[in-house]
């Protein structure tokens, strides 16, 4: 048997278990209740098909020393793969359907084995699996055979539009209000999109991105051979329409929809702190969530009419300086402790403090100041009019602006340059002069102050601060979204809330597997992708200028980052 | 020169002023406790006893982070969920068994079985960890496999979840280990007997195997240096898999113990038990094996004296809602006195 054979026999079998996972986590029963295309194809049964198209794909491909098979070969390989996805989830479905195994695995119901026979009964079913295997990853594979951007356009658009038909309440909500109607009946139909409007999206994505691809670079090209001047003002415009549209959106997207937009930016608020302490200063704080409860705990207590103790009943503005005093204090009572830590080390007892936090918050000897595990209720709006999403917006985008230009300006400093130094070496940084117990501080101090912010929105928005809602996962989710984002990026982080953040609020099918995603999302990025999505230019060049290898990267405390290059020798 | 020095004092002043201050507060705690003497001593007696049956559990688990740690110096953050799956395996196993009927016919087979499909399971999990998220990593800064290892433990959490369901499943209550047993003025139930037993065997196994065999020699040999120990003819590659195999091993019989000790399995169950079985390890110093088996025991007596002690002399309400916060206090504690733990050797910082 060929190398590559074997190898797409691997990936075949890979793929299968992937679909056994998905099917048996609930993924395709959830998603059973949306179509794609309304009433033709659901979502759940989808997912099947996609994987076999994504194995079949990477059937197709070869490893560099190999050289590449003829076109049919590829078909073959593709096919063969798509088979082995088909063959593993027929046999899943009979097992499903012949034995009951409810009492172990809650979602191997007959209804799974229904869904993967496409309603077609166990014989009929398991051959459509099969074929429809087959062909998808001759589908895959045949990728390859395309012109790149051809093929390119296609999975891209592919994904987009599955993404659209998931997104149909919210972009059906979108069109609603600012009064297209027509364009929505055109579009959607309840539950996904219609015949003419999955075809008019794939077409319309696909030919957008396949012209991008042909004519980019000429764009790109013609903006830099602009003029300093010129090219300054057109990034001032292309922020200031930007900001335009950042003012009017909640006009835009209504109730629902802001609601969502508020919750993203304080993961956006949230993530500008921690990467300041991960991605700027390379501390690992897994107890990022204590500075968030802090911020929360904080503006309830001082704000709110049933703050157990001292309640002032500030407004919302007036107790933010405590919260950053608050912030400040925390930071160093974090920092201080963990200062001779490194690495790993770090990142557990950091762990350990947003654990104490939370449980001393919730314990019932600390009730008479924090309410124990009832929480404080009624915390007060930050605007003086109503709690509604649409206005609670907007002090969340000033903050999320100041926070960004902050990172940013920070980043550029010199103590974004000390932060910089000691991320890589912390040694050398001390050796060169650098006062790392200063600057760790800092960073914590700052760090903390964003985190303390962003909770102190937390709690105004929703109104009432409870202890569990500050349990590790908040810290987990934080650090995804930047690990996603790519690690000491501005962009990065917003990228990486939206994504990570945004959607799952909006797909409701997606929050009971939001975690499940996120562990992936952390595997597969440190994996494949350790820079993130949009890494910042310096570690663009670092990682891929300086070495072929993807394996070094952003925190070379001790393999050094020039493992593939070689040092200067005598 | 002069500036640099002053500094790591007053760091290092602070962190003694902290830790002093936190031994202070517990040793006048205690103080406190005992001359009021709130509690009897057949309290204090079984508190002891509940702990050592806990911290044998946190002493198996411990060993899996404290072997991984020795040869790759990772925190495999996921072990925690290894030790969960062992847990729900041995749930199953040990329902299954009980519709057969084997669990009244014959309890002792019964037994080991449930403990050997759980270790099974558990040691099949770990060795997936290893070959599809940490292996790729090998060589990979620090971070980035303890990142990766974060991803693992959620994705495997998660699994669960979805496989399983989310709610709470109740052990059933085998009678086979009811009762108590007296030896002089001391009393245990048998099931923690069984608990404190089994985990004796298995870690004297692990001592013996790596002492006296073959791929225990190789193991020490790895963790002393990888390079050379692959210039020796050592299968590096292999002996990595060995080792996290058998931290899955010990962590499925720490599942099976958790849950007879604890009657429930749920899928959120292996994050804490993994935390304060890290703190074990740290505590009696990574990567020395003794030093896990006695840092999970000491953690596991003062996770449950603790709050009795050092608190309620405060007159705190119900303290033992804030035992996590001890078995936290102490991680601190030992960082900040001895980073290379009570039998640690000193570089391992």
């Amino acid at each position: 048997m060929s190398t590559l054979l074997r190898r797409a026999l691997m990936m075949g079998l890979f793929g299968g278990i992937a679909g056994v996972h998905v099917s048996l986590v609930g993924i395709v029963n959830t998603f059973q209740t949306r179509d794609l295309i309304a009433d033709i194809v659901t979502i759940g049964s989808v997912l099947p098909m996609l994987i076999a198209i994504m194995v079949g794909w990477l059937a197709g491909s070869t490893p560099k020393h190999i050289p590449r098979p003829s076109g049919s070969t590829t078909l073959v390989h593709g096919a063969m793969a798509g088979g082995v996805v088909g063959v593993v989830l027929a046999a899943l479905a009979l097992l499903v359907d012949s034995v009951s195994l409810t009492w172990i695995l809650v979602n191997a119901r007959p209804q799974l084995a229904n869904i993967l026979y496409f309603e077609q009964g166990p014989g009929l079913g398991s051959v459509i699996l099969i074929a429809g295997g087959v062909l998808l990853g001759v589908a895959g594979a045949g990728l390859h055979l395309l012109p790149r951007t051809i093929a390119r356009a296609l999975a891209i658009s592919g994904v987009v539009t599955i993404i659209a038909a998931l997104m149909e309440p919210f972009v059906g909500a979108v069109l609603r209000n600012v009064e297209l109607r027509a364009i929505e009946g055109f579009l959607y139909q309840s539950g996904g999109l219609t015949v003419q409007g999955f075809i008019l999206v794939f077409v319309l994505i696909a030919a957008g991105i396949y012209g991008w691809a042909k004519r980019g670079d000429r764009a790109k090209a013609r903006v830099a051979a602009m003029p300093p001047d010129r090219r300054r003002a057109g990034k001032l415009i292309a922020y200031g329409v930007l900001f335009a549209i950042l003012l009017i959106l909640p006009q835009i997207v209504g109730q629902r929809l802001s609601e969502v937009v508020g919750t993203v930016g304080i993961y956006i608020l949230l993530g500008l702190g921690l990467n300041i302490v991960v991605g700027f200063a390379g501390l690992l704080d897994l107890g990022y969530v204590a500075f968030f409860a802090v911020g929360a705990y904080t503006t309830a207590l001082l704000t709110s009419p049933a703050s157990p103790v001292l309640n002032p009943e500030l407004p919302f503005w007036g107790a933010l300086p405590f919260v950053i005093m608050a912030a400040a204090l925390v930071g160093l009572a974090v920092g201080a402790p963990v200062l001779r830590l490194r690495g790993d080390y770090l990142a557990i007892v950091t762990l350990g403090f947003g654990e104490i936090a939370r449980e001393i918050f919730k314990s019932a000897w600390a009730q008479p100041v924090t309410g124990g595990a009832q929480g404080i209720l009624s915390v007060p709006e930050p605007l003086p009019f109503t709690r509604d999403p649409q206005s609670i917006y907007y002090p969340i985008l000033f903050f999320c602006i100041i926070a960004a230009i902050a990172a940013t300006r920070l980043a550029a400093s010199r103590v974004g340059r000390a932060w910089n130094a000691m991320r890589e070496d912390e040694s050398v940084a001390e050796a060169t002069g650098i006062n790392t117990v200063k600057y760790k501080l800092l960073a914590f101090s700052l760090g903390a102050a964003f985190g303390c912010l962003s909770g102190a929105f937390f709690g105004t928005k929703i109104g009432v601060v409870f202890p569990d809602s500050f349990n590790i996962l908040v810290s987990i989710n934080a650090l995804a979204l930047i690990v996603l984002g790519g690690m000491g990026n501005i962009a990065g982080v917003m990228v990486g809330a939206l994504v990570l953040v945004g959607l799952p609020e909006l797909l409701r099918e997606f929050a009971e597997y939001r975690l499940l995603i996120y562990g992936v999302v952390l595997v597969v990025m440190m994996i494949l992708r350790p820079e993130g999505l949009l890494p910042s230019r310096s570690r663009r060049v670092e990682l891929h200028d300086v070495s072929d290898e993807d394996d070094d990267d952003m925190y070379t405390d001790e393999a050094g980052i020039d493992t593939g290059r070689p040092v200067v020798s005598t | 020169m002069r500036g640099r020095r002053i500094r790591f004092n007053l760091v290092n002043l602070f962190l003694w002023l902290l830790g002093g201050g936190l031994l202070a507060f517990a040793a006048f705690g205690s103080f406190l406790t005992l001359v009021e003497g709130r509690i009897q001593p057949s309290q204090w007696q079984s508190l002891v006893i509940a702990g050592i049956a806990l911290g044998s559990v946190y002493a198996l688990i411990a060993l899996g982070y404290t072997l991984v740690y020795g040869i790759l110096f990772m925190i495999n953050f996921a072990h925690g969920e290894v030790f969960m799956w062992g847990a729900f395996t041995a749930f199953f196993a040990a329902t299954a068994l009980n519709d057969a009927g084997l669990m009244v016919s014959n309890p002792v087979l019964a037994f080991f079985l449930v403990l050997a499909t759980s270790m099974l399971v558990s040691m099949l999990v770990a060795i997936m960890l290893e070959r599809i998220a940490y292996r790729p990593l090998r060589g990979a800064p620090r971070l980035v496999p303890l990142i990766t290892a974060i991803g693992a433990s959620l994705f495997l959490q998660y699994t669960a979840r979805g496989f399983y369901g989310s709610g709470v499943r109740a052990y059933p209550d085998y009678t086979l280990f009811d009762g108590t047993i007296s030896i002089g003025f001391l009393s245990l139930s048998v099931k923690q007997a069984v608990v404190i037993l089994a985990a004796v065997g298995l870690m004297l196994a692990l001592y013996v195997f790596i002492n006296r065999t073959r791929t225990g020699r190789a193991m020490r040999a790895v963790s002393e240096d990888k390079d050379v120990a692959a210039m020796m003819g050592i299968n590096v590659d292999r002996i990595i898999v060995t080792t996290f195999a058998i931290g899955g091993l010990l962590a499925g019989a720490a599942g099976i113990l958790y849950t007879l000790i604890f009657n429930q399995v749920l899928f959120f169950m292996g994050f804490l038990p993994g935390i304060k079985a890290f703190t074990a390890a740290v505590l009696g110093g990574i990567g020395n094996v003794i030093g896990a088996a006695l840092g999970g025991l000491i953690l596991g007596v003062v996770e449950q004296l603790g709050p009795n002690l050092f608190l309620s002399g405060y007159g705190v309400p119900s303290p033992n809602q804030l035992k996590d916060v001890i078995a936290f206090s102490v991680l601190v504690l030992v960082l900040i006195f001895r980073p290379s733990g009570l039998l640690g050797r000193k570089e391992n910082t």
